[in-house]
């Protein structure tokens, strides 16, 4: 269950950007559409805990985050939130599995191989367990950014411009992954973006 | 996946960069290893060859050589000296005097100097037999620890020595003269472990100077003693000559020998004081008398010139050794006479250890090579001033052995202060290279950590994980700079043994490395505090969307 309540962010010396309030229930999916400079990724900072709202507050599984304390944030991003970027980044010094280690054990949980490889498996790229990130294709790295951002079944996944990169056919693949994944953990979707292909895609969508 | 694992496979990420790190840490450390470790074991080495001596007689010459062949046997020395130059220094009445070891030397085998002496020489250098017994008659030899396992002798086992100190003397000359192992020494980590001990006497005999003496006696021939020329540590051949004399007019043979001391110098002392307080000093006279030296007294007298010359410790030594019991000029008359019998003389003190006082009844033309004291009470200030008295009213020369060393610790000590400053500066550079490689690594990771963050680590964990990779960077320096040190060190022992006569120990740990060990890690966590304090502080805001 994701809230958020007369949301505001005040940039300094910046335009003061104020959003919509969000009423998400666990396993839905919400396309958030603006141009650039709409305050969208702002948003999703906002939601992902990254930035402190200037007022209303965020609820997330029961926590209003915008009251937890910076460490409290790190540790509750961690075990409720999964991040999908723009850009696919990795720790480039370990390996695929390894990186899905990490996560686990960022988000204070133990390690589990087998939901490790049941999750690559899922995503169609176990077979890469032993390779290096930057070894893999760019479909396979947002696979793999898919694979992190569900790894710890999350309450929210927010997906920032996650096809915008890629053409129609693998940019269609990766929603369909996304919401499949997003899905099977009853996680929230959030997908901000401005592609208009995934319009047609997802009902329940906002504009700023 | 714990953030230690996590540095060390960031380190290993980037190998060049880790690697230049890694090695000039390293070599800092090792650096500092070597150091220490030379600094620790030629301390060591100095402290326990010191084995207590206040004072080295010896010829004239330079006083550090003096030592350094004398205690540590590395040099060659500096000349002889005859018994009777240092007489009042053998006899164990000697108010200031503890104990004496009379050292001769020139001769090695395999190697392995030999060097006589008496054998309390093994007490002052806290050396003990392993097996066997001490020498007690000429020909007998104990060896050390490290002659033994290179010789590999064993108790009763027959050798001659070579003329030389060292293997390959050009002057090498096999002497006939063999010795009977009778002792083995345990190790000591002294020069002893590297001796082969033997009687002074057997010194004379070996260089056959003995036999030569006694033939001269007999058929006046002197002709051989061209031979000592062939020597050059036995200089003063002049004082062989003079025993050829008087083996022409005293058809002594033996006796010739001991007519011919420059010795009598002391009783020229013994005159001039004028202050006799014992009759055995007239007994001595007399015994010269015997002899047939009286003439020789005078001349002695007036080469020595007015006993102004003299100090007052002179005073005390020659009061001391008018002091001299009857009983031993006896043995000394006694042994004069039977003197052909050489051989035989050891036989009838056979059950007691050998004494410099034993010297007083030999020729005392016979040299030594050095005298090594133990002064009674050495804050005495009378035995302060002996030395210089020596050094002032004498031919002879006496060396403080412990000022001589403090001069070479000070020499070393400003080679090694440069060294220091060497590896302060190479751990400094390395300390840039380790903060320059994890801030270079930083911009590279920029997004990593900043993903880190959005994974739910927090900026403690972030700040740990570049600590982490600082202090892993200090700790293979370390390990590989101790290793390095170490190995280094080993390999230079084997060297420095053969220079210097001792073994340094290449894998010796010492407790300053673990000084060493915070020192790497310090430099580790120094230079990775600054991009650490950077990477918590990234903004994940910013970077990430």
């Amino acid at each position: 269950m994701l809230l958020t309540q007369n949301l505001s962010y005040q940039y300094p010396n910046g335009p003061s950007l104020s959003f919509p309030d969000l009423n998400c229930k666990a396993g839905s999916q919400l396309l958030v559409l603006g141009k650039s400079g709409s305050g969208k990724t702002t948003l999703l900072q906002l939601l992902a805990g990254l930035r402190r709202p200037s007022s209303g507050t965020v609820t997330l599984a029961d926590t209003v985050i915008s009251q937890l304390s910076a460490a409290e944030m790190d540790a509750f991003r961690g075990k409720n939130l999964g991040l999908v970027y723009q850009q696919n980044h990795f720790v480039k010094a370990l390996r695929v599995g390894e990186n899905l280690e990490l996560a686990q054990q960022l988000a204070g949980r133990s390690i589990d191989r087998n939901r490790i490889h049941e999750t690559l498996h899922q995503l169609d790229i176990d077979h890469k367990y032993d390779k290096r990130p930057q070894q893999l294709s760019v479909g396979e790295q947002q696979r793999l950014s898919i694979a992190r951002a569900v790894i710890n079944e999350p309450a929210l996944i927010l997906a920032d411009e996650p096809t915008s990169a890629l053409d129609d056919d693998n940019a269609k693949r990766v929603l369909d992954l996304l919401r499949d994944r997003a899905a099977a953990v009853n996680a929230i979707l959030i997908i901000v973006t401005h592609d208009q292909r995934l319009t047609a895609q997802i009902e329940q969508r906002i504009e700023l | 996946m714990n953030m230690l694992k996590l540095a060390w496979r960031n380190i290993v990420f980037r190998p060049l960069q880790s690697s230049l790190s890694v090695l000039l840490l390293a070599l800092g450390v090792g650096l500092v290893v070597i150091l220490l470790l030379l600094q620790k074991q030629l301390n060591q080495n100095f402290d326990r060859n010191l084995a207590g001596v206040d004072l080295i007689l010896g010829a004239k010459g330079s006083p550090l050589q003096m030592v350094m062949s004398s205690m540590y046997q590395l040099d060659a020395p500096t000349g002889n000296l005859t018994i009777e130059e240092v007489k009042p220094f053998l006899n164990p009445r000697h108010p200031l005097i503890e104990e004496v070891v009379p050292l001769s030397m020139g001769d090695n085998y395999r190697g392995f100097r030999i060097v006589g002496a008496t054998p309390n020489l093994i007490d002052w250098y806290g050396g003990e037999l392993a097996v066997g017994e001490l020498y007690t008659h000429n020909g007998q030899a104990v060896i050390g620890s490290e002659v033994a396992s290179v010789s590999g002798m064993k108790l009763g086992d027959e050798f001659t020595g070579d003329h030389g100190l060292m293997e390959d003397d050009p002057l090498h000359e096999e002497h006939a003269h063999g010795f009977t192992l009778t002792g083995i020494l345990k190790p000591s980590g002294t020069v002893l472990d590297q001796l082969v001990l033997v009687t002074n006497q057997a010194y004379w005999e070996m260089h056959g100077e003995h036999g030569e003496h006694e033939e001269h006696g007999e058929h006046g021939e002197h002709g051989e003693h061209g031979e000592h020329g062939e020597h050059g540590e036995h200089g003063e051949h002049g004082e062989h000559g003079e025993h050829g004399e008087h083996g022409e007019h005293g058809g002594h043979g033996g006796h010739g020998g001991h007519g011919g001391h420059g010795g009598h110098g002391g009783h020229g002392e013994h005159g001039e004081h004028g202050e006799h307080e014992g009759h055995g000093e007239h007994g001595e006279h007399e015994e010269h008398e015997e002899h047939g030296g009286h003439g020789e007294h005078e001349e002695h007298l007036a080469e020595k010139g007015p006993g102004g010359d003299f100090s007052d410790d002179r005073k005390v030594y020659s009061a001391q050794h008018q002091g001299l019991p009857n009983e031993e000029h006896e043995n000394h008359h006694h042994h004069d006479h039977d003197h052909d019998h050489h051989h035989d003389h050891s036989h009838h003190e056979s059950a007691k250890p050998l004494t410099a006082a034993d010297l007083l009844e030999e020729d005392l033309s016979q040299e030594l090579t050095s005298v090594l004291i133990r002064y009674k009470n050495e804050k005495d200030y009378q035995s302060l001033q002996m030395g210089r008295a020596i050094n002032e009213n004498t031919d002879i020369m006496a060396v403080d052995p412990a000022y001589q060393i403090s001069k070479v610790r000070y020499q070393f000590g400003q080679g090694e202060r440069v060294l220091r400053i060497l590896a302060i500066v190479i751990m400094i550079v390395s300390a840039l290279s380790v903060f320059i490689s994890l801030f270079n690594s930083l911009r590279e990771r920029h997004y990593e950590l900043a993903l880190m963050r959005g994974m739910g680590a927090g900026r403690n964990t972030i700040f740990g994980l570049i600590i982490a990779e600082g202090l892993l960077l200090g700790l293979i320096g370390f390990v590989v700079g101790i290793a390095l040190g170490h190995g280094v060190m080993e390999i230079l022992s084997s060297r420095l043994e053969d220079n210097y006569g001792f073994r340094f120990a290449g894998f010796q740990w010492l407790k300053e490395e673990w000084w060493l060990l915070l020192g790497a890690l310090g430099v580790g966590l120094i230079a990775a505090l600054l991009p650490a304090i950077q990477a918590a502080d990234t903004d994940i805001a910013e970077t990430l969307t």
